[in-house]
């Protein structure tokens, strides 16, 4: 099957009065990775349930592959992997009896398909007969990946599949999703952690039912603008306030084992600075340039639709 | 911050769980110190949950030493859940009350005064800037400022020592640095915080991190000691090598 | 579909509480009924009227009182006192020797023997009375083996308060019928508010399953579950209990699996508006087991109801399935003289099935 194409035209929702989607429209590529990435609350939940033609968008219009989610929410039901972001296995059945069953359900069998799951499946099948509720968070992922694959679909919706799992499962989640890429399946994932954004071709930034920016990664990251500076010095707390208290400071956040610093306009002579954080008390003052990340574009965007919109907005 | 034993609020030692066979915490020993910002890292399923039940007083251990608080967890539970705080992501307040009632609900719990409930709920609001939400139904406020409220109210009762599972799953890279702002500020005030999560930038803002694998701590230091030991750039880095160790995440 | 059955099986077979719900509930119910009246037979207060007073009554009288299941309350000495102890409660059962009554035995049978029961309570009342002519037909037993003629003796019993002794055996078709309502109806109920619970749902509906597929995969296994439990509940009856049995079993197990398949498309119907275990639970209880137990004449006679409520129970299926097995067990009649209630019960089961698969929604919320 040719990987699926994906069209979203001003999909709008609302839940009793509180709009959860505001006009979101945007192209997936047909083979692309594709990544909603926002903290709870933004709408990615709601954005995949109407994709997935699991809820009526209150206007707008999306189609995968030509086929429209509300209208021939059937021929689509054919061609669509999910995966919810709960767990979403029967925890008294086996690993392999999940899997069984899901196959059935989309007409077909485990050995039909089995050559795309291989790699994920072989991971968890010593344990094929332990109930999938006594599995750890990533073994359930896998399974439930495994689960979502097994008919060979053209799109795999994936909504929060790394939330709550730990770095290590992480890691090796998007290491799968690499490889399914080159089978030819258009993936669209959701996630909270910023990071992962890296991990995607291409992401829509998303916060309050809004999407802030649609790029590339290495695009959102290049269109940052403004000089990032990495502070460390031995009182890290009270250097996090200093820093917002500069005259000239644009925002100030804890970033790792530093604070990333965003002056109003670019500082050439860092010892300026240094000099004036060591008047506050500081010693072993490290200043660097560094390059923004993801999440860094994500703060600066959230801080300017604030100015403009209002704290509450 | 001192670590001496006269400002130890946690103190394990050789602390085993048995469920049957299985070895959820195996001889586990370290000590928390007053005023300290505690990483609790590891893997889904090494044993971090275990050893936290334990440590509130919800489950007992197989074996070994465990104060909490100055308490003793095998004989002495009830004095250990009226020094501590919890939260986590899963449970926090009540959707259905509005914010001062849930700071009622809780304070009454922990057997606060009427007058003195009210004080905390509004130094607490205040300091939130949230004053004016005090009235508002749980559920119409978002969920960043929600776990704000949830670690507020389990301060309620002026814990010495609070636990918080995952308090910032999901949460937004703004709220989540607001959060950890009031963690500094409640370990300024000599409030112990024993953490756990699964973003990794967080644990850099830990004093001191224990890394769980299989049930065993596999590694305890300040970020900056554990990343020179291991010569890795991030803890992310220093996680995974260690992590990846593991068998029983592995395979379940 | 079959993959469906199949793991819906392996959920039932799997889950230790629904087990016992399934199979342990309905032989819990029956041996709890049945122990129930046993108990109550020790030491029944009974008051004896006896016109004769001579050799046999006495000893019949003995016997009576020595079986340990009756305790003398009150002799009495005339006939207008009977209604008077029975009024006060004192005593459940009164017997009456007629006058000569050793005479008549032994020279000119039959003698006659009168029982008088407290039927309010309908299945004591009617254990009793058995229990007291069996003494006494044993006594007629012993005589006779003794005597060149044959002894004879007439025995009258009479229900006081309840003469057509409604609810005898009542308990058996009300059993029944709950049991089939609660395991039909609530558990299909709970197993699909369980799949939207852990968001299996969603994965379902997301798949090229239709509703009616979904709907049917639930179903079948309670069917058949539902209808196992149905003669688990009928051996016991019979056995246990020793319940008369004189319609014809096909018909009874027809009418059985009609309501079974109405109780089904109930729970159904209930699910489509519960998202969690606990609603489809509560709502179980309260719009179908409570109407079932108070609504249906299984415990308050139809006829004593008020008006409004006589009319809602109209609406009760389960007062029509209790009436056509009572019909066929109790009664023996056939289809000819069940067919209204059966067409009712068709009627109903098409609507709530035809209901349930249209709100059966293909989305979420």
């Amino acid at each position: 099957m040719k990987p699926a194409e994906v069209k979203i035209q001003n999909i709008e929702k609302s839940y009793e009065g509180v709009k959860a989607l505001y006009n979101i429209s945007l192209d997936i590529q047909p083979g692309e990775l594709f990544g909603f990435i926002g903290p709870d609350g933004a709408g990615k939940t709601t954005l995949f349930r109407i994709m997935a033609s699991l809820l009526l968008p209150d206007a707008g219009k999306i189609t995968v592959s030509g086929l429209d989610v509300v209208a021939n929410y059937k021929e689509l039901r054919h061609i669509l992997g999910y995966m919810p972001g709960r767990f979403s296995l029967y925890p008294d059945l086996s690993v392999e009896e999940n899997l069984r069953f899901f196959a059935g359900v989309h007409g077909t069998t485990i050995k039909q398909n089995y050559d795309l799951i291989k790699d994920i499946y072989q991971q968890i099948e010593p344990f094929k007969n332990r109930p999938a509720g006594k599995l750890s968070g990533g073994m359930k992922q896998k399974l439930a990946l495994s689960c979502a694959l097994i008919h060979k679909p053209a799109l795999l919706l994936l909504d929060e599949p790394t939330t709550g799992v730990d770095a290590v499962s992480r890691q090796e989640f998007w290491n799968m999703l690499k490889h399914l890429k080159k089978e030819g399946i258009t993936i669209v994932v959701s996630t909270p952690y910023m990071d992962e954004a890296s991990l995607c071709d291409k992401v829509a930034l998303m916060q309050k039912g809004q999407i802030m920016d649609i790029e590339k990664p290495a695009v959102i990251v290049e269109k940052f603008g403004y000089q990032l500076l990495s502070i460390k010095s031995n009182r890290m707390f009270a250097l996090l306030h200093d820093l917002q208290q500069f005259e000239h400071s644009l925002s100030a956040y804890r970033f790792g084992d530093s604070i990333h610093y965003i002056p109003e306009s670019p500082i050439k002579d860092f010892n300026i600075l240094s000099y004036k954080l060591a008047e506050r008390g500081h010693s072993e003052i490290v200043i660097k340039e560094t390059q923004a990340v993801v999440e860094d574009c994500f703060i600066l965007l959230m801080q300017q639709s604030e100015k403009a919109h209002g704290i509450n907005s | 911050m001192e670590s001496t034993a006269n400002n130890r609020v946690i103190h394990v030692r050789e602390l085993v769980k048995k469920f049957g066979d299985f070895v959820a915490n195996d001889h586990l020993n370290f000590d928390v110190y007053a005023g300290e910002i505690f990483g609790f890292l590891g893997a889904n399923g090494a044993g971090k949950t275990t050893a936290m039940k334990i440590l509130c007083g919800l489950q007992r251990p197989s074996s070994g030493t465990i104060e909490v608080a100055g308490f003793d967890v095998y004989k002495q539970s009830d004095q250990i859940k009226k020094n501590i705080g919890y939260m986590s992501q899963r449970f926090s307040l009540y959707e259905d009350l509005t914010v001062k009632e849930n700071f009622q609900f809780y304070g009454g719990i922990y057997g606060l005064s009427a007058t003195e409930i009210k004080d905390r709920t509004r130094q607490m609001l205040e300091s939130l800037q949230m004053t004016t939400s005090a009235d508002m139904i749980l559920r119409d406020i978002p969920l960043g400022w929600k776990q704000k409220l949830a670690f507020s109210v389990a301060m309620v009762h002026r814990p010495k020592i609070v636990f918080l599972d995952e308090p910032t799953g999901g949460v937004d890279p703004i709220t989540r640095r607001q959060f950890w702002e009031m963690i500094y500020e409640a370990a300024s005030k000599g409030v112990t915080v024993f953490v756990t999560t699964h973003y990794m930038d967080e644990a850099e803002y830990c004093n001191r991190i224990s890394i769980m694998v299989d049930g065993r701590i596999e590694a305890l230091d300040s970020p900056a000691a554990l990343k020179a030991k291991y010569n890795a750039a991030t803890m992310d880095e220093v996680f995974i090598r260690l992590a990846r160790a593991g068998v029983r995440s592995m395979n379940g | 579909m079959k993959g469906f059955i199949i793991k819906e099986f392996m959920h039932i077979f799997r889950d230790r509480r629904t087990m016992l719900i399934l199979f342990g509930m309905p032989i819990i119910q029956i041996l709890l009924f049945g122990y129930a009246i046993t108990n109550e037979i020790n030491n029944a207060q009974i008051a004896i009227l006896d016109h004769s007073n001579d050799q046999s009554t006495r000893e019949i009288t003995q016997k009576i009182l020595s079986s340990g299941y009756f305790a003398l309350n009150t002799k009495l000495n005339s006939a207008e006192e009977i209604e008077k102890v029975f009024r006060e409660g004192k005593i459940k059962e009164a017997i009456v020797f007629e006058s000569d009554f050793d005479k008549k035995l032994r020279n000119a049978p039959p003698a006659s023997l009168q029982l008088i029961t407290d039927a309010s309570d309908p299945n004591t009342a009617n254990l009793l009375s058995n229990y007291t002519q069996a003494i006494a037909l044993d006594y007629q037993k012993q005589l006779t083996a003794a005597m060149p003629a044959p002894a004879r003796l007439n025995i009258q019993s009479t229900m006081q308060y309840n003469p057509e002794l409604k609810g005898v055996f009542m308990f058996v078709p009300g059993t029944i019928t709950i049991l089939l309502m609660l395991i039909s109806a609530m558990m299909t109920s709970i197993s699909i508010a369980r799949e939207k619970e852990t968001g299996t749902m969603e994965v379902l509906l997301v798949s090229p399953l239709k509703p009616f597929h979904i709907i049917v995969g639930k179903v079948i296994p309670y069917i058949l579950l539902s209808f196992i439990n149905a003669l688990i509940i009928l051996v016991l009856a019979a056995t246990v209990f020793g319940m008369p049995f004189q319609g014809s079993l096909l018909l009874l197990l027809l009418e059985s699996i009609l309501f079974i398949v109405m109780a089904l498309s109930m729970g159904i119907l209930i699910s489509t508006v519960s998202n969690s275990q606990q609603t489809a639970m509560l709502l179980s209880m309260f719009a179908l087991m409570l109407p079932t137990i108070l609504l249906s004449g299984f415990i308050f006679p139809i006829e004593n109801m008020p008006f409004p409520l006589q009319i809602f129970s109209h609406i009760m299926p389960s007062k029509w399935f209790i009436i056509i097995i009572k019909n066929i067990m109790l009664k023996g009649l056939g289809i000819a003289y069940v067919w209204k209630e059966t067409l009712i019960l068709v009627a109903m089961t098409f609507f709530f099935i035809g209901l349930s698969v249209k709100k059966f929604n293909i989305r979420l919320g």
